[in-house]
């Protein structure tokens, strides 16, 4: 059988833009068909912006690559029409189990809590994931939205203006010149866009390598994150056991910094690493093997003029904690509201200067904390070494401990609390939700409330009054009334009110929180919405 | 009336305070990191104080197995 991996999803087929003179010029070009790409160009499309992926490849990811997705990336799939595939597809997990040397020392149950449409994590193979947005995307095209793949093009020259950026792309054709009005690049770690721009992507390197394989086995073992801290089958090192879809294991292996790679992935020298770690009897057929090492960097700006950088091209982490695809996604969700209003005209351009803002205190979150799990994991020093294997030991007897082993800190979404597109906190209500929160998402009658939410600015009042024509610069703002008394769960109530009565939320369109009042006051909200569109107030 | 020795965990955003013991080590030798680490835990147990506590400390540090 065709893996989903190996087969042309999006194969080159000469474009009429590759023989147009002058050349065209397109809305948006987003460079790199990955899952971060594909979600920018879908958000964009769907609310009727012209976007051109293009992409040297023309097919999904090869292996598995990034297994784990959280919660709220899971909830921008939803808004972007493809969060459910994902999920009946997707493994749900909330157990993890910690070991060191031959013993367990402790388990964690991620709790989810109840009155949310999506669980905290799957974990599903990142060739799915982009097949999905792909099937997304075709699905739009077929509605007549402006949205299109363009496999076998591959950006070879960049030259930003000051009102558009000129772009040569090479084809199996040959190369064309194209112009666009703004470019996302989404091309990766490596990112020849940055490179083409001569900017700079500074961090740590980690030194050490991991063996990552996927193998495809009927094992027993429950559906729960495993993770080893110098185990007898990998001395000295780490290790890491999750399931995926489909009957195929993710197993990653830390190997050290003194090795030979291409030795290393050799299938003969793979086996019976897995074979010490699974048992002799366990059955077992290798899907995939690479190795990886690692950096946690970002780049010093993600906003260059008219080339807006977004996921591993902006910023990288280590694996650990599942920041890499998880944050590419939260910049996209960002990024695309502002884009749509700076191109309507209905915000000036410094609003995506917020995208820098909020996205670099994003990114900086992430490496702070993937790079503590990477100490913590690889430990570079004796003492580090001593102090790690010392908490270690004291968390199989001592509950204190525990908060201190750290085997990944899991993604979750951050809160702009400095963002400048805030307004003061009106509402003495749940810290969850002050301004610059991500929405909690509640049930709502027979569905969801960040379903209700969508992607226009909402005025969301429950238990208050809001009007329903509330119109600021031009921009129309949705009004979705509630009444908690209306819900089965208190969820909501809980979530949004707290000790309070009512409350007025102005709910960004990426569902985060940029006013709360405990009223609507006109002048309040109306310079709320300014404020969230980069306006001076 | 002494005090029990608290083993829940007590200590506010934990990962940070790990990031600076760490911190603190970053660029001694070995034996620096050993001389160090005494001082830090001498001062540590005198800001406790209580006897019990220390004794209860003392027996909760012990190598199990």
């Amino acid at each position: 059988m065709t893996k989903i991996f190996e087969t042309p999803l999006y194969p080159y087929v000469r474009h009429a833009d590759q023989s147009a003179q002058p050349p065209v010029r397109r809305k948006v070009v987003i460079i790199g068909a990955g899952p971060i790409g594909l979600a920018a160009a879908i958000d964009l499309a769907q609310q009727g912006i012209e976007a051109v992926i293009v992409d040297d490849n023309d097919k999904v990811s090869f292996g598995s690559r990034a297994i784990c997705f959280a919660k709220r990336p899971l909830e921008i799939l939803d808004r972007l029409g493809c969060g459910d595939p994902m999920v009946d597809k997707g493994v749900v997990w909330n157990l993890g189990k910690v070991f060191f040397d031959e013993r367990q020392v402790y388990d964690f149950n991620l709790l989810p809590e109840k009155g949310h449409k999506y669980p905290a994590f799957i974990n599903l193979q990142q060739y799915y994931f982009e097949e999905y947005l792909v099937n997304r995307a075709r699905e739009l095209e077929q509605q007549g939205a402006p949205i299109e793949i363009r496999g076998g093009n591959k950006v070879i020259e960049m030259t930003p203006h000051a009102d558009h950026v000129d772009l040569t792309i090479g084809t199996p054709d040959g190369p064309y010149q194209l112009q666009a009005d703004w470019v996302i690049a989404c091309d990766g770690a490596a990112s020849p866009a940055r490179q083409m721009l001569g900017l700079d992507f500074v961090g740590r390197v980690f030194e050490d390598n991991f063996l990552i394989a996927d193998v495809i086995m009927d094992a027993d073992f429950p559906t729960e994150r495993w993770f080893w801290f110098d185990p007898p089958f990998n001395k000295g090192q780490s290790a890491l056991l999750h399931k995926q879809p489909d009957g195929v294991w993710r197993i990653d292996l830390q190997l050290g910094w003194d090795i030979n790679k291409e030795e290393e992935k050799k299938p003969e020298n793979v086996i019976p690493r897995l074979k010490a770690m699974l048992g002799d009897d366990v059955q077992f057929e290798l899907e995939w093997v690479s190795i990886y090492t690692f950096q946690c960097r970002r780049m010093e700006k993600f906003r260059h003029g008219r080339v807006l950088f977004a996921g591993d091209s902006a910023h990288q982490v280590s694996p650990f904690g599942a920041r890499g695809a998880n944050s590419g996604l939260q910049d996209t969700d960002n990024l695309c509201w502002k884009l749509k209003l700076v191109m309507e005209g209905k915000a000036p351009e410094s609003l995506l200067d917020s995208y820098d803002d909020e996205r670099i205190y994003g990114a900086d979150e992430n490496i702070l904390n993937s790079s503590r799990s990477t100490d913590f994991i690889t430990p570079k020093s004796e003492m580090s070494r001593l102090l790690r294997d010392a908490v270690l030991d004291l968390s199989e007897h001592y509950e204190f401990a525990r908060p201190l082993v750290n085997s990944g800190r899991l993604s979750v979404p951050c809160t702009y609390d400095q963002s400048q597109l805030n307004s003061q906190d009106m509402l003495d209500g749940p810290a969850r939700t002050r301004p610059g929160s991500p929405c909690p998402d509640a049930p709502v009658g027979d569905g969801y409330l960040l379903n209700q939410l969508g992607d226009a600015f909402t005025l969301l009042s429950i238990d208050a009054e809001a009007p329903d024509d509330f119109e600021v610069d031009g921009i129309k703002i949705k009004h979705l009334a509630l009444s908690s008394a209306d819900m089965e769960s208190d969820a909501l109530a809980a979530r949004y009110l707290g000790m309070e009565s009512g409350a007025v939320y102005l709910i960004r369109p990426d569902q985060h929180v940029a006013a709360r009042h405990q009223q609507f006051d006109k002048d309040y909200f109306a310079n709320a919405v300014r404020r969230a569109i980069g306006k001076s107030v | 009336m002494s005090s029990t020795l608290n083993l829940s965990p007590n200590i506010p955003n934990a990962d940070d305070f790990y990031a600076d013991l760490l911190a603190a080590h970053e660029g001694l030798s070995k034996d620096e990191s050993d001389a160090f680490n005494a001082r830090l835990l001498l001062i540590l147990a005198n800001h406790i104080g209580d006897r019990n506590v220390l004794a209860d400390a003392l027996d909760a540090a012990k190598a199990k197995d």
